[in-house]
């Protein structure tokens, strides 16, 4: 479902991505795991169109997202590392925008809509105003939005960051639901191991732009002679941390939370 | 078409929603309206240049105008990163539709304000000259709204933090105000004052409705139409393609 091989980003004399190559089959949830500024949302936004890779080679149920950019559009949703709701309007009504702008017809629109909502278990607060929702909720609405369009391939950037371990699990589970329901390949990442461990049928480690490690949760543990996969995952990545220099985004991102109170 | 719709929709629904920020947002027009329309009424009199309410309200709309529809683009800023837009930029619709259906939201939403002011001005003691033409006035408005929305397109795209955006408000916004002639009359300026105003688009904009709510025109009505139309048109060109070149 998503084949990526050969493939390079480069900002300036920054190697973002060095020849990364890997595949995801129909179906599957696939973690991509790596820690900070080792380029896996650089990865996520040039399988999601948003970024054009330096070379190499990709592909999205069988498109290229570079030539056929709509139609790849078309088979995928997206959740954001960052909120990209609108909270002035209703759930119901982010929903329906998204429809129009994913062209479901108005009908099919509706009814989707209206179950997803009730699986996300968000029926109830449909007409309410989505700032008035807590971190966990919104995410819900979020990955809900994302299946209205019946995608092929749902990306998750970082989707629990911020959330209690309740949320956290609840979120899991629904994802997990609506990927044995609907046949959705799933691409995620996250920090929390442990999630990982669960859910994934298949990991794949990045640092410094390079894939070091791929597998089942069960194959990376046996390949390091670890027990657990967060231990996995140090001694594939080591335990130096990584000092990103803070962009644009990230003071912006302070100044968010500042405004929200700390709350997502 | 749809998408262009619901997009337009959108910003039309965040602003009857946000009732607090419709009334916060007249404060400033008020102020300048009342403060200034009573405060320099006197000496505006005895210059022998009539009631500085009536020439000071065209002057308040335009501000109110300008505001509201510079500051929708502007906010492109925040909505790519924590806001909707992204969600939208990754969709399967062409980038100009977006862009299209965003700022006719946007504009839209300034007339709207626009039109609230003149309300206001109307209370505080404005009377139009000539009823009949008063819809006229409609619009240069929506010409006004149209060039700072796609400038404010242009600019928001562009930036890339919090810093520039204060910088495109004190060096930018402020001045486009203070030099379009909102606040004192364009005739027997000093030469570098005239130079600047006239390089100003809002200066048209203001001297278009001056000329429709007060019949005294410093430009000539048919000028300023032409201006506004030709920098509106060239500012929405420029403003869709850097709205094209947003990466996120």
């Amino acid at each position: 479902m998503i084949r990526v091989s050969h493939l390079v980003k480069t900002f300036g004399t920054f190697t973002a991505v060095n020849d990364v190559s890997f595949d995801v089959a129909e179906g599957e949830i696939f973690a991509f795991l790596g820690p900070n500024g080792a380029g896996k949302t650089t990865t996520i936004k040039m399988l999601t169109t948003m970024l054009k890779p330096t070379s190499g080679e990709m592909e999205l149920d069988g498109l290229d997202p570079r030539v056929h950019q709509n139609e790849a559009r078309q088979r995928f949703g997206i959740v954001f590392q960052d909120p990209s709701l609108d909270g002035d309007l209703t759930a119901a009504e982010n929903m329906e925008i998204h429809g129009v702008l994913y062209h479901v017809p108005r009908k099919v629109r509706h009814q989707r809509s209206e179950e997803l909502l009730k699986l996300f278990e968000l029926w109830d607060r449909r007409g309410d105003q989505v700032k008035k929702f807590s971190g966990g909720m919104k995410r819900r609405l979020e990955i809900a939005r994302g299946f209205l369009h019946t995608p092929k391939i749902l990306f998750l950037d970082e989707p629990t960051l911020g959330l209690d371990p309740q949320s956290r699990n609840q979120l899991w589970t629904h994802v997990k639901k609506i990927n044995e329901t609907e046949r959705v390949t799933v691409f995620l990442t996250t920090h929390y191991m442990d999630e990982a461990d669960r859910v994934a049928h298949r990991i794949g480690v990045i640092d410094h732009g390079k894939l070091v490690a791929q597998g089942t949760p069960k194959a990376i543990k046996e390949q390091t002679c670890t027990e657990n996969l967060e231990d996995a995952f140090l001694k594939l990545t080591g335990s130096t941390i990584r000092e990103e220099s803070a962009g644009a985004a990230d003071q912006m991102r302070q100044f968010a939370k500042m405004w929200s109170g700390g709350r997502r | 078409m749809s998408a262009i719709y619901i997009l337009w929709l959108r910003e039309l629904k965040r602003y009857t929603r946000s009732r607090v920020q419709i009334v916060a947002s007249l404060g400033q027009p008020m102020l300048y309206l009342l403060v200034l329309g009573f405060g320099m009424g006197p000496v505006f009199q005895r210059a022998g240049a009539g009631s500085y309410l009536q020439f000071v309200a065209p002057g308040v709309i335009g501000m109110t105008v300008l505001f509201s529809s510079i500051f929708s683009g502007l906010g492109l800023l925040w909505d790519r990163q924590f806001g909707f837009l992204k969600e939208t930029l990754v969709a399967p619709v062409p980038r100009l539709q977006i862009m299209i259906g965003r700022t006719l939201g946007g504009a839209t939403v300034a007339v709207i304000q626009g039109l609230l002011v003149t309300l206001v001005c109307v209370i505080a003691g404005f009377r139009p000259v000539n009823l009949v033409i008063f819809p006229v006035v409609l619009v240069f408005m929506i010409l006004i709204a149209a060039v700072f929305a796609a400038l404010g397109v242009a600019i928001g795209s562009s930036l890339q933090d919090m810093q520039g955006f204060q910088l495109i408000m004190n060096f930018l916004v402020m001045p486009i105000f203070f030099l379009s002639g909102a606040l004192f009359p364009l005739a027997g300026l000093p030469k570098a004052l005239t130079w600047a105003t006239s390089a100003d688009p809002l200066s048209y904009g203001i001297d278009g409705m001056r000329s429709v709510l007060l019949g005294v025109s410093h430009y000539g009505a048919a000028l300023d139409v032409e201006v506004l139309v030709v920098v509106a048109a060239v500012l929405l060109v420029f403003g869709a393609h850097r709205f094209s070149k947003i990466e996120i």
